[in-house]
């Protein structure tokens, strides 16, 4: 049974697709330039702020979460929580035990 | 901003197990996310990787970077940012029937896939030439060729450095620890040291005593910041995940191409003549997420500082 039916869709415009663009055009010399400074420790987090930001523009503009289902950003959202939660929960551990499995060899863990 | 604009989804087939085109669409996009979502914790496995070594062995990290070309990274994603752009695009012009700019749009994706593809090769057949892999098959051998010249140069030390480096090697050839000291006693002879240290005609004496874990006390290694340029202990974890991260970036870019050219078979098959742009949609949104893994894996391989 084939019904001809219609939906209704975002469509992004032109000019919404190239500021976005350029938006992230931006972002990947401030990345590179940011990069270029030594703040120390400091510096990666920048790093990952602006390439989040990079990201949340791609996500809500180029894959029309920002018009889409919520409940498709969650599902999105929800692997980004998994992911945070399986890097951290390893880190823990390893800053815990590494330092006592083989002296001296994680320098970056204080060991 | 282009505010609410819509377009009906006309002339779409609705298979029998949806109650209408809508939920049919959805349904698809659903899936879609459900798919990404799998893709970044894919990538995930990697991403925990690269943090636990990152974290337990940084100085391993500082000097594998200084392999990679930053100014070719910085090219791919541009690539990549204007592929996604088209990618786009090609959706809008799906969704509004315009099959030209729809086949204009995907022949663009495809080009800059290609071309990424391409300068990612260029980066790989360097540290082929370098010996620069994964692994067991880690064996530097570098030429005095750009990225040598390149940490030279921000180390200052030039010409000298190099020169006396070179005479004390072949003067103490085959002594593993000698030659360790006089690496670092030679005017801090940076990269000449841990290019010639590692040529495979050299002792067999692994260079694990300059390491953190090895017979030098700790301090003494990668953290005084002149020395960055000898080469750490297991230098070749970085080039693991570095070979790993990008590998499988690469492969889902292939798939990319395969997808795109997909898109374009149906295009000329007159598959989006009635604005029935799913396919297009799907695509287009796994296409932006191999660009939102790039975005991440630019910086953290690239720009490590």
């Amino acid at each position: 049974m084939n019904q001809h039916v219609s939906t209704e869709v975002h469509v992004s415009s032109v000019k919404q697709l190239v500021v976005v663009w350029i938006g992230l055009m931006f972002g990947t010399w401030l990345t590179v330039t940011a990069s270029n400074i030594d703040l120390g420790s400091l510096n990666i987090w920048i790093g990952l702020a602006i390439a989040t930001g990079k990201a949340l523009l791609v996500g809500l503009y180029f894959m029309h979460l920002r018009w889409d289902k919520p409940f498709n950003a969650f599902v999105f959202a929800v692997a980004f929580l998994l992911l945070f939660l399986f890097i951290g929960f390893t880190l823990m551990d390893s800053a815990h035990y590494q330092v006592n499995v083989i002296p001296g060899y994680s320098p970056g863990m204080g060991g | 901003m282009a505010g609410h604009a819509t377009t009906p989804q006309e002339g779409l087939r609705v298979d029998h197990h949806f109650e209408n085109a809508d939920q049919q669409y959805q349904s698809a996009k659903l899936g879609m996310w459900v798919f990404l979502a799998t893709e970044i914790l894919f990538f995930g496995g990697l991403f925990v990787a690269y943090s636990v070594y990152r974290a337990n062995h940084p100085e391993v990290f500082v000097f594998g970077h200084h392999f990679l070309d930053k100014n070719l990274g910085a090219l791919n994603t541009v690539i990549l940012i204007c592929s996604s752009l088209t990618a786009a695009w090609a959706v809008r012009a799906a969704q509004l029937k315009q099959i030209r700019i729809l086949k204009l749009m995907l022949s663009l994706t495809l080009l800059c896939a290609f071309g990424f593809l391409g300068v990612k090769g260029v980066e790989y057949h360097t540290k082929w030439k370098h010996g620069l892999l994964w692994a067991g098959s880690y064996h530097p051998h570098l030429d005095h060729d750009e990225p040598t010249t390149e940490i030279i140069s921000d180390q200052d030390l030039l010409v000298g450095g190099t020169e006396v480096e070179a005479e004390v090697v072949s003067e103490e050839q085959g002594v593993g620890d000698a030659e360790l000291v006089e690496s670092q006693v030679a005017s801090e002879g940076g990269v000449a040291g841990a290019s010639t240290e590692s040529s495979p005609d050299r002792s067999n004496i692994a260079p694990a005593a300059e390491g953190p874990a090895g017979l030098a006390p700790p301090g003494g290694g990668a953290e005084t910041g002149h020395e960055i340029n000898i080469e750490p202990a297991n230098a070749q974890i970085y080039f693991s995940i570095y070979f790993l991260m990008t590998g499988l970036h690469g492969i889902h870019v292939i798939g990319g191409i395969g997808a795109f050219l997909w898109l374009l078979v149906c295009t000329r098959r007159g598959d989006f003549d009635s604005g029935h742009f799913t396919r297009v949609d799907m695509v287009a949104l796994y296409w932006h997420l191999v660009d939102l893994i790039w975005i991440y894996l630019f910086l953290l391989l690239y720009l490590v500082d």
